[in-house]
């Protein structure tokens, strides 16, 4: 069979605003920061968490839970893989790990970044990282994989 | 022992009580606030699930005492089933409690514990 170049439908931008319209991703308030795709095809996708007193883990220290970046770090690794293959498919996320590397700084918007680095006819494999101001020095890691549920 | 719920836990409606045996249960009922995809609780609202029943559990498993700083060094979530537009159930097994590190599972299930919608694998460090 040859392969048949299939235009991009998929349009992210348009997808957050309607995924941040209503339900959890409203809840967090995260919003649109970034997307694209790297040379070989690959793409990866960015949402922006901005600090809320009502998200955090404990009072005391102001440091914003971890439940809310999860959530932020599987949209934009969802979102990856939607870049990769071009086309919206419904998919499962089979498991995801996250790495701390060190507490958000209170007060500061928290930048998630995730990429689809393989996928196969079912499985779609991605990591990211989530910084508050510098991508060099990365809160926390993620990788995780997802199962295409329609395949 | 009382449990204080942090903020974020506040936020999203999380309760504490007991089962029969007297282990913490933690609950998240159901409403558009928890929605990802259409029909079922988002992936993240049960990660933050997940971990909060693990920090109280521990919390509670260490006492008022033990003056130990909790922080996270890993979790790793799976997700079993598609969690749909109900009330979900959470509770955690302290692994092992060590001076430095606790290992915690936590599960999360709607209708039956034996068919569980996600499940956290942490590593927790213990700062004294």
């Amino acid at each position: 069979m040859t392969a048949t170049p299939i235009a991009d439908t998929f349009d992210p931008v348009a997808f957050i605003a309607m995924a941040t319209r209503s339900g959890h991703n409203r809840t967090i308030g995260s919003r649109y920061h970034a997307h694209g795709k790297y040379p070989d095809g690959k793409g990866w996708c960015e949402l922006a968490l901005d600090y809320r007193e009502d998200l955090v883990s404990d009072p005391e220290t102001g440091i914003l839970a971890s439940g809310p970046i999860l959530t932020v770090m599987d949209m934009v690794t969802s979102i990856s893989i939607w870049l990769t293959t071009g086309i919206f498919q419904p998919q499962a996320t089979l498991d995801l790990r996250i790495d701390y590397l060190r507490p958000a700084t209170p007060g500061q918007t928290v930048i998630g970044r995730g990429e689809c680095y393989h996928i196969t006819r079912s499985v779609a494999f991605v990591r990211g990282i989530a910084h508050d101001g510098d991508p060099a020095k990365p809160i926390a890691h993620v990788a995780g994989t997802y199962f295409f549920t329609a395949s | 022992m009382a449990i204080t719920l942090s903020p974020y836990a506040r936020t999203m409606g999380f309760e504490t009580s007991r089962d029969a045996e007297g282990h913490l249960l933690m609950t998240m009922p159901y409403s558009i606030a928890m929605r990802g995809r259409p029909g079922f609780v988002h992936g993240g609202a049960l990660a933050g699930l997940l971990e909060t029943v693990a920090y109280a559990t521990l919390s509670e498993a260490l006492g008022s005492d033990d003056k130990a700083v909790v922080k996270p060094i890993n979790v790793t979530v799976s997700f079993m089933r598609g969690a749909t537009e109900q009330l979900t159930y959470a509770r955690a097994t302290i692994e092992r409690l060590g001076r430095r590190v606790a290992n915690v599972e936590a599960i999360a299930w709607q209708d039956d514990p034996e068919k569980p919608v996600a499940v956290a694998q942490m590593n927790v460090m213990l700062s004294r």
